[in-house]
């Protein structure tokens, strides 16, 4: 799936349809090797882990890492190795679900006012514009205050705050579509708006949308993580990463391992994302920036 | 000043005002949201039905919402922030002397973080490609990716647990030498220095980069200028209004970090505040503490436009 170096000069049958014509490099490669890791971990986490995420298997709190423990034990002496493959579920579970909701409105949002124009235009651009200039960990702070913090209320309330990103960046790239010849044509021919966005602006813009799917994918980790270090993020029992790190806490004076490996789980992620849209080929990152 | 930039400040300073009336509105709506009777919560479980009525009327709960949004606005700008319900006193004098310590950590953090992040980015920025400034972006991308009460628990685990240089996490209440000062303000403004000059740092490194792939600046260095002088002569007055537009947007950085900052820090600032607010459930409180960080949010970003405008030779 990742490497195929024989179809760098086939363009002539193998075009657009091909994903396996694109070359991937070796830190790119590195990056989707972690996140797939992650994403396996996620789906598989009750099948592998070797203790009860909930039991107390550790005599001593904050155990260092052993034979026994991997990763050392929590406060009370469970399995921080279980709790942190549990907690993969909740961290790439809710941010992928959220990031799909906030892209996919995004960008339909942003296509639709690309198209549309006029006052619509407008008043969608400064609503959301309006929107995007509460700081996201504060707008989080006071949803999550004002309805409680369940995973329906997380998911939405992280993909309203990155809906205005997702939709300005489409919109832009939509309106630079927009102004070109075959999308006249297109209206000459009388298609209607759902045509044009769905056949002419889509596909023209699908590779930068994807790219920006990944960026926001790492934001939306970072803010699910910090609101459940403020403790108003996924509730116990449950745990995600940023949890952990927040129920450890205490053991930081002491350098425990359950501290840092939580967050070093989350470092892994998003650096993964981060070095795979790096190093995407640039036959799919063509972005304006 | 001709008419065409006058007429540019002036729409970005109507748009930031129509802007802060809609964050207001979302604000307001967003704490009225809690679900339960405030009035009820308040007064306890013993309280008589009159009673629970009587505080609704005087709180101006049983009026519409919209009249209660209006009286909140008319009351910001004429500077009273309401009592808060956990401890009924005034709003504004639980934020003043907090605000100030928010303040002195976000200047003293910028004091830190502009001249490192400059440095590094306009470097990294002449010297592109080299290791040096492979190893400044690696590094960049990396704390730019991970949430920061990670840099904040690093920094705790270098300069407390192995190096023990500072304390962890406990802080002392009176400040009485120097040396108390420098602890208190040291591992908070390490962390906030790290997240905030590496936005800083990119954004710099990617102003200058553009400036230094124009043509001018290539036909300096084809007429023979060293290269500091093709970069100090002829790029860097004309990144100068990029460069200061990438300090501003990623001060706003700041106000995101000092919420995880002080929290984890003990730090008596305006986030710390707030964040108790939001498990108290003090409404008036958590309001006045959203509209100063997105008052603090929209100054800087509109700040950063308004630079970005005037430093545009094209429109002078």
């Amino acid at each position: 799936m990742t490497m195929t170096p024989s179809s760098t000069s086939t363009t002539s049958i193998r075009t657009s349809g091909s994903r396996l014509g694109y070359r991937f490099n070796l830190v790119g490669v590195i990056g989707f090797t972690i996140i797939i890791a992650w994403a396996l971990v996620a789906v598989f986490a009750p099948l592998i882990i070797p203790y009860p995420v909930g039991e107390i298997v550790d005599l001593d709190y904050f155990g260092p890492m052993s034979r026994d423990f991997w990763l050392g034990s929590d406060y009370l002496g469970r399995d921080m190795l279980s709790r942190i493959l549990m907690g993969a579920r909740y961290t790439v579970g809710i941010s992928l679900a959220a990031v799909t909701i906030a892209c996919f409105s995004g960008v339909v949002l942003g296509m639709i006012a690309a198209v549309a124009g006029g006052w619509l235009d407008t008043v969608v651009s400064r609503f959301l514009d309006a929107l995007n200039s509460i700081p996201s960990k504060l707008f989080g702070l006071v949803v999550v205050a004002a309805v409680g913090s369940s995973i329906p209320v997380l998911i939405l309330t992280l993909s309203v705050i990155y809906i205005p990103g997702a939709y300005r960046f489409a919109r832009a790239l939509a309106v630079n579509i927009n102004a070109m010849d075959f999308i006249t044509v297109a209206r000459i021919r009388g298609e209607s708006t759902w045509y044009l966005i769905r056949s002419e602006i889509l596909p023209n813009i699908v590779g930068p949308v994807l790219a920006d799917l990944g960026l926001r994918f790492v934001f939306i980790v970072l803010l699910l993580s910090g609101l459940s270090f403020l403790g108003l993020g996924v509730q116990p029992p449950y745990a995600d990463w940023g949890a952990l790190v927040r129920e450890n806490i205490g053991g930081l004076p002491f350098g425990a391992p359950a501290v840092m490996f939580p967050s070093l789980a989350i470092a892994s992620l998003t650096i993964s994302v981060n070095l795979l849209i790096d190093n995407l080929p640039q036959k799919i990152r063509d972005r304006s920036e | 000043m001709n008419n065409r930039v006058l007429s540019l400040v002036l729409s970005r300073l109507l748009i930031a005002v129509i802007t802060l009336v809609i964050v207001s509105f979302a604000v307001f709506f967003a704490t009225t949201l809690l679900p339960g009777d405030t009035a009820s919560i308040l007064l306890g479980q013993a309280a008589t039905p009159e009673a629970v009525e009587g505080l609704r009327k005087a709180m101006h709960l049983d009026e519409p919402a919209i009249f209660r949004f209006l009286r909140w606005i008319v009351g910001l700008v004429q500077g009273d922030l309401g009592t808060s319900y956990a401890n009924e006193m005034p709003v504004a004098d639980l934020i003043a002397g907090r605000f100030v310590n928010t303040l002195k950590l976000a200047g003293v953090t910028a004091l830190f973080s502009v001249p490192i992040a400059l440095t590094l980015g306009i470097t990294a920025a002449m010297l592109r490609g080299s290791l040096y400034d492979r190893i400044v972006t690696v590094l960049t991308i990396g704390v730019i990716s991970v949430p920061e009460f990670m840099i904040a628990t690093s920094a705790v685990l270098v300069f407390a647990v192995y190096l023990k240089w500072l304390p962890a996490l406990s802080f002392a209440n009176e400040v009485t030498s120097l040396s108390d000062l420098l602890r208190i303000y040291a591992m908070p403004v390490i962390t906030l220095t790290f997240g905030v000059s590496a936005q800083m740092i990119r954004m710099t490194r990617a102003a200058v980069i553009e400036t230094l792939n124009t043509p001018y600046v290539e036909m300096a260095l084809l007429k023979g200028a060293s290269r500091p002088r093709m970069v100090f002569r002829h790029a860097l007055p004309n990144a100068l209004g990029p460069i200061v537009n990438a300090v501003a947007l990623s001060l706003s950085y700041l106000l995101g970090g000092v919420i995880i900052v002080e929290t984890i820090f003990n730090y008596p600032g305006v986030a710390k505040l707030m964040v108790d607010a939001v498990s108290t459930r003090d409404l008036p409180l958590i309001q006045s503490c959203a509209m100063i960080f997105c008052l603090g949010y929209l100054l800087l970003t509109t700040t950063a436009d308004l630079i970005a405008i005037l430093s545009n030779p094209r429109l002078r």
